[in-house]
C-alpha cells in the first residue's frame, strides 16, 4: 500500500498534465430566488431522483425552504403519499452496477466536491460518441457512465476534434440537431438545476446569509465600543 | 438587599480562607506587570485562548451528535448541517475555529521569533509552547480522520504510512497505528479518542504550564528589554502596567475584532475557497478509489513540502520532523544577546525574512501538484528553511547589533521611523513607483469587480443624497 501511494505523489505531475477538458462556465447561483429552485427541483424530480438520491435531503426541508403547499410538494414529486423521509432512490445500487457499471453517486453534497461551474459544464457537454454504451460522452468527464438524460431538452452535440501533436483534442462542441429548448432556454433550466443542486448541498446557507450580516454589524458595533473603551482606560498610561 | 451589603466581600473572605483566590488573581491579572508597549503581535497569545475554548465548546455540542463510526460518521455530519438546530453554524465555528487556531499560532509564535521572546529566561516558554504547537498538530489531524470524506481518509493513509519507511519496524508500527491493516473503523475510534479526550486535556494541561511559567519570568515585549530591571520603590516595574484592566481592554478590542474576521468567514465563505474545507472532503471515504491529488490541510503543507522535496520516502519524513523539532532548539541556536529585531543587525532580519518567504512558499507549493517547477522550488525552500536554523549559530554570533536602550520607547517610535526611513527618502521612492502605481491602477479599474463596486458605490451615494434622513448625516 505504501508503494503504491508514493508511486501515486510521484507520478501525478504526469497525470495532471495529461488532463485536457472543457473550460469551464460559471452558472448564476442564487439561493434566494426561490422560482429557479423550484423549476430545478422539478427537473431533478423528472430527470435525475431515478438514479441519483439524495439521501440527506429532506422532503419536509424541501417544503419549508422552497414554501409549497403540499399541493405544489405534489406536482413536483408526484409519487410522494406524505412529504416524508428524504429524497432516496427507487434504483437498487446492485442493479445500477449492473446497468452503468458502477453504482450511481449519491448527489447530496456532491456540487460542493466537484464545484457548480464543473456540474454547470457538465451537463451541458454531452456529446455524440458512437463507441460508448449510451452512444454519448462527455467533454469535461472523458468516457462517463450516465446517459445524456436531457437530450431531447438540448437536442444532439458533436465534437469538432483536431489533431494536436498526433492526438486528437476536442476545439468545441457543435449542436447538429436541435432539441425541445433552444439554446438559451436549455442553458438556463441547467442553470436552474445546478441552483437547486447547490441548495441541496447546503440548505442552511439560506438562514447563514441571511443572518450573517446581523452578526457582522453587532460585531462591528462591539468592536467600536471595545476600541473607545480601550482608549479611556489607556488615557492614564504615559 | 440591604441586610446583605458586604456579602460579596464575605464570600470572598470565605473562600479565600480556604483557596488563594486573591493571589491567584492578583498574580496573574491584577498585578501582573505587562510591559506597555504591546504592539499588535502581542494579540495572538491571548486570541489562541479564546480559539480553543471556541473549539472545546463547540467540539462538545458536535460530539453530541456526532457518531464515530466508518458506516456513520459522514452521514452524521450532514445530520449536524442539516437537521441539529444550529448545528451548521457549530460545525463552521469548529471547522473555521481549526484554521484560525493554527492563522493565530503561527503569527505567536512568529512574534517570538521577532522579538527573541525564547531567549534567556523564557526558554522553558518556548519549549512548553512548541509542545503545544506538536499537540495541536496531532490534534488537527486526527479531528480532520473524523468527517470521513476522502480527504479525510487518504490523507490520513498517507501520513500514517510514512511511519511504514522507519527500517525494520515500519510496517507493524503502520498496523499498530491503525488497529488494522486498513484505514478502518478502528482508526477512526482510536483518532475519535484521542481528539476528545487525550490530546485536549494535554492541551489544557500545557497552556496552565506555558502560563504559569510565562507569569514567572514576566512578558517580553517589542524592545525585547527586561522592565524588572528597572522598578520604582513599591516594586512595580517602571515600564509595567497591570495585566488588569490595561490589557483586559486591549485584548477584548482586538478579541472583536479577530471574531468579526472569523464571522465573515463562517457566514460568508466557512469553506474559504477549499482552504478551510477542502473540496474533496464532500464525498464520503472510499478505500477503492484515490483522489486526483492528496494534499493536507493548508496548515500542514509547508512541511508536506519538505517531505515531498526529498526523493526517499524515510528521508522525507525524518526531514519532515526535523523541520518541527528543530523549532524546539531556536533558544541555543540563536547566539545573539540582543532579544528585539529592532536592535538586531542586518544579517538576523534578512535571515528571518528568508525564513518567511520559505516557510510561505513551502505553504503554498504544498497546495499544488507537484509538477517539476513545483517540486524544484521545493528543494530550494527546503534548505532556505533548514539553513536558517542550522547557519544560525554562526550568523548571530557575529552580528552587528545597535545599542539596546535603557527603558521601553514610549510612545513608540513608527515603523518608517525606527528604521531609518526618512520623509526625503520616502518621496523618492515614491516619484520612482508613481508610475507603477499608476498603471497598476488604471488596470484594476478596467476590471470588472472595481466597475461593479464603484457603480454600487456611486447607488449607494445617490441614494443616500435622495434620502431625506440620510442626506443630515453628509
Amino acid at each position: 500500500m505504501k508503494h503504491l501511494i508514493f508511486v501515486l505523489l510521484v507520478s501525478l505531475p504526469g497525470l495532471v498534465a495529461a488532463e485536457l477538458t472543457a473550460p469551464l462556465q460559471s452558472p448564476d447561483l442564487d439561493v434566494f430566488d426561490t422560482e429557479s429552485l423550484r423549476r430545478g427541483a422539478k427537473l431533478y424530480g423528472e430527470r435525475c431522483i431515478g438514479c441519483h438520491s439524495l439521501k440527506h435531503m429532506r422532503y419536509k426541508r424541501i417544503q419549508k425552504d422552497l414554501k409549497l403547499s403540499d399541493e405544489d410538494l405534489k406536482t413536483l414529486f408526484p409519487w410522494l403519499d406524505k412529504p416524508t423521509g428524504t429524497m432516496t432512490t427507487a434504483m437498487p445500487p446492485d442493479d445500477a452496477e449492473k446497468w452503468f457499471g458502477l453504482p450511481t453517486p449519491d448527489l447530496s453534497e456532491r456540487i460542493r466536491a466537484r464545484g457548480a461551474d464543473w456540474v454547470y459544464t457538465f451537463l451541458r457537454s454531452f456529446y455524440q460518441d458512437d463507441g460508448r454504451p449510451f452512444g454519448v460522452n462527455n467533454w469535461v468527464f472523458n468516457d462517463v457512465g450516465m446517459p445524456h438524460v436531457l437530450w431531447d431538452l438540448q437536442g444532439t452535440q458533436k465534437a469538432v476534434v483536431k489533431d494536436e501533436k498526433g492526438t486528437p483534442v476536442i476545439k468545441k462542441l457543435e449542436l447538429v440537431s436541435p432539441g425541445s429548448l433552444t439554446k438559451k432556454e436549455f442553458d438556463l433550466a441547467v442553470n436552474d438545476l445546478v441552483n437547486f443542486l447547490n441548495y441541496v448541498a447546503e440548505p442552511a446557507q439560506i438562514k447563514r446569509k441571511k443572518i450573517g450580516k446581523y452578526v457582522l454589524f453587532y460585531l462591528i458595533v462591539l468592536a467600536f465600543i471595545m476600541y473607545r473603551l480601550k482608549k479611556v482606560y489607556w488615557k492614564e498610561i504615559h | 438587599m440591604n441586610e446583605c451589603k458586604d456579602c460579596g466581600s464575605r464570600l470572598l473572605a470565605w473562600i479565600d480562607e480556604r483557596f488563594p483566590l486573591l493571589k491567584v488573581w492578583n498574580e496573574h491579572f491584577a498585578k501582573y506587570y505587562a510591559p506597555k508597549n504591546f504592539n499588535f503581535w502581542y494579540f495572538f497569545g491571548s486570541l489562541a485562548l479564546l480559539v480553543l475554548v471556541n473549539q472545546i465548546l463547540t467540539g462538545i455540542w458536535l460530539t453530541m451528535n456526532y457518531k464515530p463510526s466508518a458506516d456513520r460518521a459522514f452521514d452524521t455530519v450532514e445530520i449536524i448541517m442539516r437537521d441539529v438546530d444550529w448545528g451548521w453554524l457549530i460545525r463552521y465555528m469548529h471547522a473555521v475555529g481549526a484554521s484560525m487556531f493554527f492563522i493565530v499560532v503561527y503569527m505567536h509564535m512568529f512574534r517570538g521569533m521577532l522579538y527573541g521572546s525564547y531567549k534567556k529566561p523564557r526558554e522553558l516558554v518556548w519549549l512548553l509552547g512548541m509542545s503545544m504547537y506538536v499537540a495541536l498538530m496531532a490534534e488537527a489531524f486526527m479531528g480532520y480522520l473524523l468527517p470521513w470524506g476522502q480527504m479525510s481518509y487518504w490523507g490520513a493513509n498517507v501520513i500514517i504510512s510514512l511511519f511504514g519507511a522507519i527500517p525494520v519496524i515500519g510496517d507493524d508500527l503502520v498496523t499498530w497505528i491503525r488497529g488494522d491493516f486498513v484505514i478502518s473503523d478502528v482508526t477512526l475510534n482510536r483518532f475519535f479518542s484521542f481528539h476528545v479526550i487525550a490530546v485536549p486535556l494535554v492541551l489544557v494541561f500545557l497552556v496552565f504550564l506555558h502560563i504559569v511559567a510565562l507569569h514567572k519570568v514576566g512578558s517580553n515585549n517589542p524592545d525585547g528589554i527586561d522592565i524588572k530591571a528597572k522598578k520604582d520603590k513599591n516594586g512595580v516595574p517602571l515600564d509595567g502596567i497591570p495585566f488588569h484592566p490595561y490589557y483586559t481592554v486591549k485584548d477584548l478590542f482586538a478579541a472583536t475584532v479577530f471574531l468579526t474576521i472569523c464571522a465573515w468567514i463562517v457566514f460568508y465563505a466557512p469553506d474559504f475557497g477549499g482552504f478551510f474545507l477542502e473540496h474533496p472532503n464532500f464525498i464520503p471515504a472510499d478505500p477503492l478509489k484515490t483522489p486526483e491529488h492528496i494534499a493536507p490541510v493548508w496548515y500542514f503543507t509547508p512541511f508536506y513540502s519538505i517531505l515531498r522535496a526529498i526523493p526517499s520516502k524515510f528521508g522525507g519524513m525524518l526531514a519532515m520532523f526535523a523541520a518541527i523539532i528543530i523549532l524546539f532548539f531556536l533558544p541555543w541556536l540563536d547566539r545573539c544577546s540582543v532579544r528585539s529585531i529592532r536592535y538586531r543587525g542586518i544579517t538576523y532580519k534578512i535571515a528571518l525574512a528568508l525564513f518567511l518567504i520559505s516557510f510561505l512558499s513551502l505553504g503554498y507549493l504544498g497546495t499544488i501538484p507537484p509538477t517539476p517547477t513545483a517540486a524544484f522550488f521545493g528543494i530550494v525552500f527546503t534548505i532556505v528553511y533548514f539553513a536558517f536554523f542550522l547557519f544560525m549559530p554562526i550568523y548571530t554570533r557575529m552580528e552587528i547589533t545597535k545599542p539596546v536602550p535603557e527603558r521601553v520607547v514610549w510612545p513608540p517610535k513608527p515603523f518608517l521611523e525606527r528604521e531609518g526611513w526618512t520623509p526625503a527618502l520616502a518621496r523618492m521612492i515614491w516619484k520612482i513607483m508613481r508610475p507603477f502605481f499608476e498603471k497598476l491602477a488604471a488596470i484594476l479599474q478596467s476590471l470588472p469587480p472595481y466597475k461593479k463596486a464603484a457603480e454600487a458605490w456611486s447607488n449607494t451615494q445617490t441614494m443616500i443624497k435622495n434620502n431625506k434622513i440620510l442626506r443630515k448625516f453628509l
